[in-house]
């Protein structure tokens, strides 16, 4: 399997990246290097095996459940680029 | 106490110093403080400084040892990698998206670290997000390996192997998703251990693939890292992956007998592909731990040949998941007078995230979008298991399995960058570890031409004692590990 220039771009899209036209070139055959490296896994048969999705097959704890302590809100919400009243500030969605 | 004597001491002989008086915590704060003042300008291995931090708790550390208080790190200067959150330290993960990202909390490696006594004196370069064995990727510069200012100090903990190196500190924590602690290690002539996942607690350590993260120490000796494993070990309620496991003190069951204790040799690991004068080392090394008492025995891995496929699919595929948290909005970096949301986030992470970062983003983008999530990364799940199964199959014969830790020395800067599948092979011999959650540890096992190899160990899930044991005789054997670089012309 290779991969276009336009796949890159759609790719790109999904992730929320946008990439210069001048570099694309480039991307994609950088791209394309790791793409036929990974390629090699169609080469061994794995019919019936099961996926592994974390190494110790650890199932997933759950906590008791109660109230803990609470998060810092306004320490956390310190970390954001704009803010107003508490709520994060982003360009107007709706007109 | 010369000041210069402290330089490249290692945890246990420092620790001996405070508890006899012969020195202060603030004095020895002090000094290495000094020391990376006068290095870093260089090396480049921390980017940020913590010094009236680290007085203050030294401060703490020198009244509660004159109380007679001592807690397994008390008094000890260390340094974090930038990945672990500090509460109101920048924590910048090497990327220019966390620039000026100060932290609401510290990791619990951080907290863990700080209740048993540790100082910390700042916070240590790495390859942006983790992602690279070079130290290249960082948007602080280039970090120098301390043994030969014009080579890579490996990655992507690179910046945490120099500054152990340079005497910066006696002991740094890194992580290891792919290898991260321990090619560095390797590269930088120290110790270093990955712990089985699960050992260490994730909470505050920034992402990158969650199902193969873990966070240990790199360090002069075995026994350094046993102590600090000790401290950083243990099930958190803020990582659901943190193992239900007791926590044993790695440090006084360190144990030199190792007769009869037997070592697996991959024969993948040791085939034709390997360098000739790496493979002297790493079996000089061996024949010492043989002459110990050890059984050296030829193991088959017969899958080791996929772990780059499959990492390089679980691991970017992880990650652009992950990254996905980074949208401009809540924190880390925001594009300015971005035309509406769309274009906030494209621009906020194209113009956040590094070229590496983009290249795994896109990756594992595309292993998981429609119609590939099959061929991609439920296919890598498969043969995570069945290179997973060789590793327990190994480990019914054998007590330890032990190989490179790296393809071969430190390299030059910009050697391996043009083609990244070219650096992705550094960690050829460590990625399968991460994929099989097994502990690993790499130990100085000698020199070519002046700069340093390791030797990569690896046990039994949440055996990290007998892979700390072996290194130790190693270490009771040979004196690899008690080499320093001389920094010629880099300290006044």
């Amino acid at each position: 399997m290779s991969v276009t220039p336009s796949d890159i771009e759609k790719v790109a899209l999904l992730a929320r990246l946008a990439i210069a036209e001048t570099d694309l070139p480039d991307v994609t055959e950088r791209f394309s290097r790791v793409l036929s490296l990974v390629n090699e896994l169609n080469t061994i048969d794995t019919d019936g095996v099961i996926p592994m999705s974390n190494p110790h097959d650890m199932e997933q704890r759950l906590r008791e459940d109660r109230v803990a302590h609470p998060s810092d809100r306004e320490a956390l919400m310190a970390s954001a680029p704009a803010q107003q009243d508490g709520y994060f500030l982003v360009p107007k969605v709706i007109d | 106490m010369t000041k210069d004597s402290v330089f490249g001491m290692s945890v246990s002989a420092i620790q001996t110093m405070l508890r006899e008086r012969s020195v202060s915590s603030v004095e020895l704060t002090e000094t290495f403080l000094e020391r990376i003042a006068a290095t870093n300008e260089s090396l480049n291995a921390v980017i940020t400084v913590c010094a009236e931090q680290a007085l203050e708790q030294a401060q703490k550390a020198d009244a509660a040892i004159s109380r007679g208080e001592y807690q397994s790190l008390t008094g000890i200067p260390i340094l974090h990698k930038d990945i672990f959150c500090t509460q109101g330290v920048r924590t910048t993960c090497g990327s220019k998206m966390l620039e000026d990202f100060v932290p609401a909390y510290d990791a619990t490696v951080v907290t863990k670290m700080k209740a048993q006594g540790a100082i910390m004196l700042g916070k240590c370069n790495m390859d942006e997000f983790a992602m690279g064995s070079s130290n290249e990727t960082s948007y602080f510069g280039t970090v120098k390996n301390p043994w030969n200012l014009d080579c890579v100090p490996g990655g992507s903990s690179g910046g945490s192997a120099a500054a152990v190196a340079a005497g910066m500190a006696p002991l740094v924590t890194g992580t290891d998703t792919g290898g991260s602690i321990r090619q560095p290690a390797s590269l930088c002539g120290l110790t270093g251990l990955k712990p089985t996942y699960g050992r260490v607690s994730r909470l505050g350590i920034i992402a990158f693939a969650s199902s193969l993260d873990q966070a240990g120490p790199i360090a002069h000796t075995a026994e350094d890292c046993a102590i600090a494993l000790s401290a950083m070990s243990g099930i958190d309620p803020g990582d659901s992956t943190s193992a239900d496991i007791p926590v044993p003190d790695f440090h006084s069951a360190l144990n030199t007998q190792i007769d009869g204790l037997r070592i697996g040799l991959p024969r993948e690991y040791f085939n034709e592909s390997l360098d000739d004068a790496v493979r002297d080392r790493v079996m000089a090394a061996l024949a010492e731990l043989e002459k110990a008492g050890a059984i050296l025995v030829d193991i088959d891995l017969p899958h080791s040949h996929y772990a780059i496929a499959t990492y390089y699919v679980i691991a970017p595929a992880e990650a652009s998941a992950n990254l996905a948290r980074y949208d401009g909005v809540r924190f880390g970096y925001r594009c300015k007078t971005a035309s509406d949301l769309e274009d906030l986030y494209l621009r906020s992470r194209s113009e956040g995230f590094g070229e590496e970062v983009q290249r795994r983003i896109l990756v594992g983008t595309y292993a998981l979008s429609a119609g590939f999530y099959d061929a991609y990364f439920n296919k890598a799940q498969q043969v995570r298991r069945v290179i997973t199964d060789d590793f327990h199959r190994a480990f019914e014969q054998v007590d330890i399995i032990a190989g490179p830790s790296a393809p071969g020395v430190a390299f030059p800067f910009g050697a391996k960058q043009v083609d990244p599948v070219a650096m992705y092979m550094e960690d050829i011999y460590t990625l399968a570890v991460n994929l099989a959650g097994l502990p690993g540890l790499s130990a100085p096992a000698g020199f070519i031409d002046g700069m340093p190899v390791g030797i990569q160990l690896i046990g039994k899930p949440f055996d990290e004692q007998i892979i700390l044991n072996t290194a130790h005789r190693l270490q009771t054997d040979t004196d690899f590990h008690m080499a320093r670089p001389t920094l010629q012309g880099l300290t006044s």
